[in-house]
């Protein structure tokens, strides 16, 4: 480990909560509905788009009727995504004359972005032609992160409002968040990545000299505005298929910096908005922090981890750390850092291969995801899965304190409990329920490149990466199959809509519930012994679920590989 | 009943019905009401079952012993609660005795004959007529005659109490006894549903119902126990792709371990004493959704008299206007009071005789005047003298025509000085001349301003009600340290109040015992009824203070919150205890697939088998060491909600997250010395 690594890791931390409260100001005037700066120029689309689909954005929805609207969205929107991939091959907007997508890959893509994972069974170049990119895939990169963001909003509501029967409007949450938030920080970033050497251009192909003379052809394409929007939504899904690692889509340092930042911008800034919605700020600090502490602790693992290299190298002479699949441009920090960040969010943008990490090193990602990526996580959906968590904290321990369990002034009863542990248990019955199929079934079985507890961590990342909606590959796992691409997709479906369904019923719940004034004999809910208990909390209940399936892939891993064994 | 003693919580007579009781409640149909527990009776029938026909490779006795300690497991629960129950049982058993010999002369037509009937036979309506050494039958109202009745079967105290017709003494409990005069009463409920049946019913805890808080926990530990469920059941899978298999035996054991026992076990054993410590205390809450509203409790309206001043008025002060001297108004004011009775009028002989060694002498001859609510004024004549003593107002009506006199205004403005001061202006005149007034101060109890400051910082706040002047209650208030007050209280005043504070979504606490009480009593989220007040108001409030002492609610807080914080505090430390077990577990399961994992077993446990034979013995054993914690409750002083977080987290968050690292290791050297594994 370097000096100059924790300086990275560090003063990346301190950019991150220093962004918090400015994003978080503006979100909360989004969740207000109130008017950004961004309405001289938009307002008038907002309203355009209003009149074209004749909706009263005034008009309030409760919790049933914002889900029913928001799955009808989605499922309309992975219908279309189905539909243009079938049909890639007519039409226009195919320079490189690409065929249609393959039947289970498109099921398997159209859920993946929908969902907001963006898991990649396909080479992205290669397969998709400019129009699916652009049409198919790019328009989930903003609806799915709207959809996150207005569903965190909508839990907010349940928390702020008093006895009240709904929780905001879907529509409008989109539309303005899609209009306010996410197209002028894009075209920003989009301007920011030019500027740094990222391509923008509709040209598919161009041939190029190389220095020894050889001819080559470089892909080329609208990437930087790709980037923008796959970092700022926690899409994860790259123009390319090795994605950020690729000198095209991440060329330099600073835009691995910037990326990386907008991955956790506007997760951290929810938590400054969520503190604003319920009247006191420092239950949004409170909440960042956890996340913050959590992620410093994943990152030292695996900084160390990494920089501690492998010791059967170590006796061949190789000395240093592991460099095995990372960019020289990068290094081993912002390798590290990287890995972190975009499984703490549920970004899965890579800029290094997981797969070739050390074991400890592959584990942090992995965990951080099994938690259900609540460490900043996806835009939304990160503190969502937050407060679930949150709200089984103050109930196990709330009590403590001989009073019925409160968080930010709401009552925490029956149904809150039966709801968060529903929305909670998706993750471990998915992510251990088919890594363990797939650990019996000679379908599963093809998958894994590697043997042993290595070829094991692969089938669970695919697994874990599914269900928490990361998108990021473990690599060394061939998932285009049908049973692969299949699973993977249900996985991925139910990951993001069976915890979502539940988490509204509690803003429902929560909304119509009365507000008890928080006094001196209220659970403490901001200060450091709250910070301590939800993390406590979170790694007992989150984590310890997942213990034997870790030790079975990367702990065992990890130990052989002290021993010199490797797999 | 109900005497406060503190009995010991593991007496032979107690102990003994338990242990068979606890193998009774094995019943699966009563065991399906607590999950966990259902769940672990099932793994431990597997157990039993594989001991017979599974084929493994573990050993007979190990799984034996496996299979013993989850059975012990179970019984422990049941043990637990069965326990808990007990100890209302025996309260049960003598008022059952009592209710069997009720008897009732059930009056007929004209009103002087009756026909004995069983008091079982007696319908809402009936009149009876209880005479001297009578038991009243069923619970109700007098409807006429006056009697004093011992009501120690109910309440343990056994000085006689007067019931009478009308007013706030007219209720009467099935059970107690008339020992003087005769009365009739009118019965008011259907039999079975008196007071008698529910205290029977309470203190056995035999329809008992789960309140929302145990419902939403129990929600929380299935809710647990479906996610470990899942984290254990996949691991086959796992193991399979490293080329193994896991004896199911050992998946069996791992799953017991996590999934969260504990306070599964306890968890009705904590509610059953939550109630019996109430009960003890002399309080019958008639749900447990009371006593957990007790723990919520922002708002307490307290009765200014009787709970935060003792009942009676003192005099502590002589003011003397008008030119008279303060020893003249004091023998003045002694001879109108040698005659009172009343604790204000013993005060003022009290005093004169401390202030200037005055006697107290009835002048010969004397006629007292008596006090009456038309004159408002009571006094003496002797001789030619007539002094006079009464309300300020009255006198000076009395002494009609020295209204304009100077000293008639200097009384005006001691008067207004006694009220802000927080006391009552009494004023005596002697022969129409007034002398003065007499300060009767409200004496605040002792100790009650801390406990209003232990309120306050518990985040309660508190209300004095009283029929006082704003000006006289302000006073007390202050000197009280009650953080607000309501004055000049009609019964409507204190509905409104309480619906304010609701609807500023805070929980509101308030005790009282007249009939006008009963809609505020209905209100409020705890309404605690003295025994003494009327069957109105017994039934409007959720609880019942058979010592009829408005002060205790501060205590119903106290235990509601105690309860509470037993609940959570067992939460936490079962879910800190699977830490460790994950640890003595996971590797003595793995070894053998990947031998690196051992370097898992932090605890350096002797053997893969004594690892899970520990794990799982501690977590049976926990559950008995835990019982007298979960029956008597934790520990409880009242302070801020942060430092009890801080407490409660380092003793049973940190301690349970440490204590079976610490239990499993030593089992499990116990578990090698005796060769058990």
């Amino acid at each position: 480990m370097t000096l100059q690594g924790w300086f990275l890791i560090l003063g990346f931390t301190a950019i991150v909560l220093t962004l918090a409260k400015p994003l978080g100001l503006w979100l909360f005037a989004l969740y207000e509905g109130r008017r950004t700066p961004a309405h001289i120029l938009l307002a008038p689309v907002e309203r355009g788009f209003y009149r074209l689909a004749g909706i009263d954005p005034a008009q309030e929805q409760g919790w049933r009727r914002y889900a029913v609207h928001m799955l009808l969205f989605n499922a309309v929107l992975m219908a279309f995504t189905y539909a243009v991939l079938r049909l890639q091959a007519v039409l226009p907007g195919n320079p490189q004359g690409l065929a249609a997508v393959g039947e289970h890959l498109s099921f398997n893509t159209a859920i993946s972005f929908t969902t907001n994972t963006n898991w990649q069974s396909y080479g992205g170049e290669g397969t998709m032609s400019n129009l699916s990119q652009m049409l198919g895939l790019t328009i989930h990169n903003f609806l799915s992160a709207a959809t996150g963001i207005a569903l965190a909003f909508a839990l907010f509501r349940g928390f702020a409002r008093r006895e009240a029967a709904t929780v905001g409007n879907f529509w409008a949450d989109v539309t303005r968040i899609t209009l306010y938030l996410l197209l002028p920080l894009c075209t920003v970033l989009t301007i920011a990545y030019i500027a740094c050497g990222v391509p923008q251009t509709l040209a598919g192909v161009v041939d190029v000299q190389t220095l020894e003379g050889a001819r080559q052809s470089l892909l080329l394409g609208p990437v930087a505005s790709q980037e923008a929007i796959k970092m700022l939504g926690t899409n994860g899904g790259g123009f390319f298929n090795v994605n950020s690692a690729h000198p095209f889509e991440n060329p330099t340092p600073l835009t691995n910096l910037i990326q990386m930042l907008s991955i956790f911008a506007i997760g951290a800034g929810l938590t400054w908005t969520f503190g604003k919605a319920v009247g006191n700020t420092r239950q949004g600090w409170a909440i960042l922090s956890a996340m913050m502490i959590l992620f410093l602790a994943g990152v030292t693992v695996s900084y160390w981890a990494e920089a501690a290299g492998n010791p059967a190298l170590h006796q061949l002479g190789v000395a240093g750390g592991n460099m095995e699949g990372k960019e020289v441009r990068f290094g081993i920090a912002a390798s590290a850092l990287f890995s972190v960040v975009t499984t703490a969010a549920s970004c899965g943008a890579v800029n290094a291969m997981h797969d070739s990490f050390t074991a400890l090193g592959g584990l942090v990602p992995l965990f951080n995801m099994q938690l259900g990526e609540i460490v900043v996580g996806g835009v939304g959906a990160g503190i969502y899965g937050f407060l679930l968590f949150a709200i089984l904290a103050v109930f196990v321990a709330g009590l403590m304190v001989g009073r019925t369990p409160e968080y930010v002034g709401k009552k925490i009863e029956a149904r809150e409990v039966k709801l968060a542990v529903l929305a909670i248990a998706v993750l471990p019955l998915m992510i251990l329920g088919l890594t363990a199929l797939s650990s019996v079934l000679q379908q599963g079985l093809a998958g894994p490149l590697n043997k042993g507890p290595h070829g094991f961590s692969e089938i669970l990342y695919a697994f874990t990466s599914a269900v928490a909606n990361n998108g990021s590959a473990f690599a060394g796992l061939t998932a285009s199959t049908p049973y692969y691409d299949g699973l993977l997709g249900v996985a991925m479906w139910v990951g993001r809509f069976f915890v979502i369904v539940p988490m509204l019923a509690i803003a429902g719940s929560l909304a119509a519930k009365k507000y008890t004034p928080e006094g001196a004999g209220s659970f403490p809910t901001t200060g450091g012994l709250w910070v301590g208990l939800l993390i406590g909390i979170i790694l007992i209940l989150g984590g310890l679920t997942f213990l034997p399936s870790l030790a079975l892939g990367p702990i065992a891993d990890h130990l052989a590989m002290i021993r010199g064994q490797l797999f | 009943m109900a005497h406060s003693q503190t009995k010991s919580l593991f007496t032979a007579d107690l102990v003994m019905p338990a242990i068979k009781a606890s193998f009774v409640k094995l019943n699966p149909a009563e065991l399906v009401r607590n999950p966990v527990m259902f769940v672990t009776a099932a793994v431990a029938a597997l157990m039993t079952v594989l001991l017979v026909v599974g084929h493994d490779p573990l050993a007979f006795g190990f799984k034996l012993q496996l299979a013993a300690w989850l059975w012990l497991t179970v019984l422990f629960g049941t043990f637990a609660e069965a326990l808990a129950e007990g100890r209302g049982k025996a309260q049960a058993a003598s008022l059952r005795a009592t209710k069997a010999e009720l008897t009732a002369k059930r009056l007929t037509g004209d009103g002087r004959a009756f026909d004995t009937v069983p008091a079982s036979q007696l319908k809402v309506g009936d009149v009876v007529l209880v005479e001297t050494g009578d038991l009243i039958p069923s619970d109700g109202d007098v409807v006429s005659g006056v009697a004093s009745v011992n009501e120690a079967a109910i309440t343990g105290e056994s000085a006689p109490v007067i019931r009478e017709a009308g007013g706030d003494r007219s209720a009467v409990t099935a059970g107690t006894r008339v020992i003087s005069d005769e009365i009739r009463v009118k019965v008011t409920v259907e039999p079975g549903h008196g007071f008698l049946d529910r205290m029977i019913a309470l203190v056995e805890g035999a329809e008992r119902q789960k309140t929302p808080n145990e419902i939403a926990l129990t929600l929380l530990l299935v809710g647990l126990t479906i996610i470990f469920l899942i984290a254990v059941g996949t691991i086959p899978g796992f193991a399979a792709y490293a080329g193994g298999s896991i004896p199911v035996a050992i998946l069996a054991a791992l799953l017991i371990t996590l999934i969260p026992t504990t306070i599964a076990a306890l968890l009705s054993a904590i509610g059953i004493a939550g109630m019996d410590r109430l009960v003890r205390f002399n309080v019958l809450a008639k749900s447990g959704r009371a006593v957990e509203a007790a723990g919520d409790i922002d708002v307490l309206l307290l009765d200014k008299t009787g709970t935060i001043t003792v009942g009676d008025r003192q005099a502590s002060e002589f003011r003397p206007v008008g030119g008279a001297s303060e020893a003249e108004l004091a023998e003045a004011a002694l001879l109108a009071s040698v005659a009172d009775e009343t604790p204000e009028g013993r005060s003022i002989v009290v005093l004169a005789r401390e202030r200037f060694h005055l006697d107290r002498a009835m002048p010969d001859g004397a006629e007292i005047i008596p006090f009456t609510a038309q004159t408002r004024v009571s006094g003496i004549r002797f001789g030619d003298t007539l002094i006079q003593k009464g309300a300020v107002d009255s006198i000076l009506r009395a002494n009609e025509g020295s209204g304009l006199t100077a000293a008639a205004t200097e009384l005006r403005r001691i008067t207004d000085e006694i009220a802000r001061a927080g006391g009552t202006p009494l004023a005596v005149a002697r022969d129409g001349r007034l002398l003065g007034a007499i300060f009767l101060k409200d004496v605040v109890k002792a100790g009650i301003r801390e406990r209003f400051g232990e309120l306050r910082t518990m985040g309660i706040r508190t209300v004095m009600i009283t029929g006082d002047n704003p000006l006289t209650a302000a006073a007390i208030a202050a000197e009280a340290g009650v953080d607000d007050f309501l004055a000049q209280a009609t019964p409507e005043d204190k509905l409104a109040l309480i619906r304010r504070e609701q609807g500023g979504g805070r929980l509101v606490a308030m005790c009282g015992d007249g009939t006008n009480d009963a809609p505020a009593l209905a209100q409020a989220d705890v309404g605690v009824a003295m025994n003494t007040g009327t069957q109105a108001a017994r039934e409007a409030g959720n609880m019942v203070d058979l010592d009829s002492d408005p002060t205790k609610l501060i205590e119903i807080v106290g235990l509601g919150k105690q309860l509470l914080m037993t609940r959570g505090a067992l939460t936490t430390f079962s879910v800190a205890n699977d830490v460790a077990k994950y640890f003595a577990i996971i590797p003595a399961m793995f070894v053998a697939l990947y031998p690196g994992l051992g370097v898992l077993n932090v605890m350096g446990l002797a053997s893969p088998q004594s690892a899970i034979l520990s794990a799982i013995i501690f977590n049976a054993i926990i559950i008995p060491m835990l019982v007298p914690l979960a029956l008597r409750g934790v520990a409880y002083s009242p302070m801020a909600a942060g430092p009890l977080l801080a407490r409660n987290l380092a003793i049973y968050g940190l301690g349970g997250l440490v204590a079976p690292f610490i239990g499993i290791k030593l089992i499990d050297m116990l578990v090698g010395g005796l060769g058990l594994a």
